[in-house]
């Protein structure tokens, strides 16, 4: 198919006047001559009066073309040569006369510019200035609303509140059961191999016991439920806002933090002590399942065991810690979709920064309880 | 009384951070007004109607209720001022968890303190009136834009609000659903005599329902004419008003 060749051929007539012949099919999709042809062509043509085009030859042409004549035309102007159009095809003219009807708008132009280091640092202090204080105001209107509340002034749905806990409650059992169960495992497994060195391997229940009631059971299903429900609680409210849902209930009188915000928190804050009570349960179970099977332990003996060695106060720290977590999270899930802007990549960059935030406050608590304990002697 | 001032919208100056959108923009709408903002895309109509409705704290001025401040008000006062008013949103803003009937019952609920039965019925009547009897169980998925924009000019009149907003009603609307929510329009405020109020910028809507406007400038960020739109297309003499309700086509055209 040489015939349908894109091709540029620059003649020079006696009378100075250039002409820019261009045959064949001239589509992006083919081969196009460079620019570089063009200005070498032109350059040993000497110099030109005026340019003309031919296009007799020219069977096809698309976007292709038109930027390459954009460039012989900027070209042209630049060495004040006179150009004329009127050899091209009709459609191609008038495709360029659109091109430039509207001059580009002045100072609408993005520059690249480079950010001194200062200038970046100082940005980031600001962003994280800003985002701190956002942090305090939704904390301080959920005080408010939790105050109305307190004074059954708040108004939203008690299904709403129903809903949330089904979700985050009886739904999250499966990976809940799944993931501690598995943990309690793995905690029993490792400190088995150890143990049985002194032979010492009943503590297994005591280590198993202890770990997951304490702590352990606490942070594990936090995490799930941050990457769960915080996640969930944070795209639902981002695309609310999206939808201009939280708008229309602001139009409304109602507070989205009390209509929104508040049966989240409340469900996940109920839901969470429980469900890290049922996962305690579940890691001794898995620590009982090595401790027989592996270490030939008598059930008995690893109940008992368990019993003697796991205080209330365990119990009641895990408990707490729960509860804590719970209310992180959901504060995490809710203050990120509120914060959403009003596009998809908001929303997905909202679940994110709900499941990071999430997860870092619920160690940060962590450690923060522990040296309570450890101050308090509990 | 209809004629009276509704609302009054004083020295208004709108932006976000440092931009300033809009600036010292004053009218008046009058009860029984179908009052249209109009404007070409990027001129802060939908600014005005977010100020207005209480969403948008402007940078100066004042929206006046019949009198009654709504941005200096403490935030009881503009709560009770805010449910005077019913606000059909562009994208309608039905919330999605709710079916029709649980949209259109909630401003009700929250705010009355008739029964659940009294609610069903006032809800079928509302769902009735923008004629989506039948669909009161249906979820805003699960229906087309049309009926979720009838959908929320229901939820909108749930507490039969002496004013009601609209934000570019007729926007992803074909051209008989346009016409018939312009029509729609029209009934609302004969029967109920409610103040209306429009932005849009679809000029077929504009001229057909519309008896009081302003017109809003992308380049002088502010108002630069005002009236009846059918009296603004025969006698203004500002080329941009003229362009834009003539489809740019010009005087002669007009």
């Amino acid at each position: 198919m040489t015939i349908n060749k894109p091709e540029l051929n620059l003649l020079r007539l006696p009378d100075a006047t250039l002409v820019v012949r261009l045959s064949g099919v001239w589509k992006l999709s083919r081969h196009l001559p460079d620019r570089e042809e063009f200005q070498h062509q032109m350059k040993s043509a000497g110099p030109v009066s005026r340019i003309v085009f031919d296009t007799q030859a020219l069977t096809g042409w698309d976007s292709g073309l038109i930027t390459f004549l954009k460039y012989i035309i900027e070209a042209g102007s630049e060495l004040d040569v006179p150009l004329q159009k009127d050899g091209l095809p009709q459609g191609a003219q008038e495709i360029l006369a659109l091109a430039s009807a509207v001059p580009e708008k002045q100072g609408v132009r993005r520059e690249a510019t480079q950010a001194s280091f200062l200038e970046k640092a100082g940005g980031a202090v600001i962003a994280l200035w800003r985002s701190q204080l956002g942090i305090l105001g939704f904390i301080g209107e959920v005080f408010f609303a939790l105050v109305r509340l307190a004074a059954g002034k708040a108004q939203f749905r008690s299904s709403d509140l129903l809903l949330t806990l089904q979700e985050c409650g009886a739904q999250a059992l499966p990976i809940v059961s799944l993931v501690n169960l598995l943990v309690g495992l793995i905690l029993a497994f490792i400190g088995a191999i150890q143990l049985r060195l002194f032979g010492a391997q009943i503590y297994v229940a005591s280590l198993v016991g202890i770990g997951m009631t304490r702590a352990l059971a606490a942070i594990v299903t936090g995490v799930i439920m941050a990457g769960r429900t915080g996640a969930a609680f944070a795209a639902q409210l981002g695309t609310m806002q999206v939808n201009e849902e939280i708008d229309a209930l602001r139009t409304l009188g109602v507070s989205p933090i009390e209509f929104l915000v508040l049966p989240r928190m409340l469900a996940l804050a109920i839901m969470m002590p429980l469900l890290s009570l049922y996962a305690d349960l579940m890691g001794m179970l898995g620590g009982m399942i090595i401790g027989v099977t592996m270490l030939n332990l008598n059930l008995m003996e690893y109940y008992q065991k368990t019993c003697e060695s796991v205080r209330l106060n365990d119990v009641c720290v895990g408990v707490f810690s729960a509860a804590v977590f719970g209310l992180l999270v959901a504060l995490a899930g809710c203050l990120r979709g509120m914060q959403s802007g009003r596009s998809a990549a908001a929303v997905g960059e909202a679940t994110t920064s709900a499941v990071v935030t999430s997860i870092v406050s619920i160690v940060v608590a962590m450690a923060v309880i522990t040296a309570l304990c450890d101050l308090l002697n509990i | 009384m209809k004629g009276e001032p509704h609302i009054i919208v004083e020295d208004l100056t709108l932006g976000y951070d440092s931009t300033v959108i809009l600036h010292d923009v004053t009218f008046t709408v009058n009860k029984g007004d179908i009052f249209i903002i109009m404007g070409a895309s990027g001129s802060g109509k939908s600014s005005i109607l977010r100020s207005m409705v209480g969403l948008l704290p402007p940078i100066k001025g004042e929206v006046l209720y019949e009198g009654l401040s709504l941005w200096s008000a403490t935030p009881e006062e503009q709560k009770s001022t805010m449910q005077r008013f019913g606000v059909l949103y562009q994208s309608s803003a039905l919330w999605s968890s709710l079916t029709l009937s649980e949209n259109v019952a909630l401003p009700l609920q929250l705010y009355t303190d008739v029964g659940e039965d009294v609610i069903k019925e006032v809800v079928s009547l509302k769902l009735g009136l923008v004629g989506l009897a039948g669909f009161e169980d249906y979820y805003p998925s699960e229906i087309s834009g049309g009926m979720k924009k009838r959908a929320g000019l229901a939820r909108a009149m749930a507490l039969d609000p002496d004013i009601l907003f609209f934000d570019e009603p007729s926007a992803g609307l074909d051209p008989v659903s346009a016409h018939l929510l312009d029509e729609l329009i029209i009934t609302l405020r004969n029967s109920l005599g409610a103040t209306i109020v429009v932005v849009t910028h679809e000029l077929a809507s504009i001229l057909a329902i519309g008896n009081n406007s302003v017109f809003l400038d992308p380049v002088s960020k502010t108002i630069i004419a005002a009236g009846n739109p059918r009296k603004l297309l025969e006698e203004s003499k500002d080329p941009r008003v003229i362009d834009f309700l003539t489809r740019g086509k010009g005087v002669q055209e007009r």
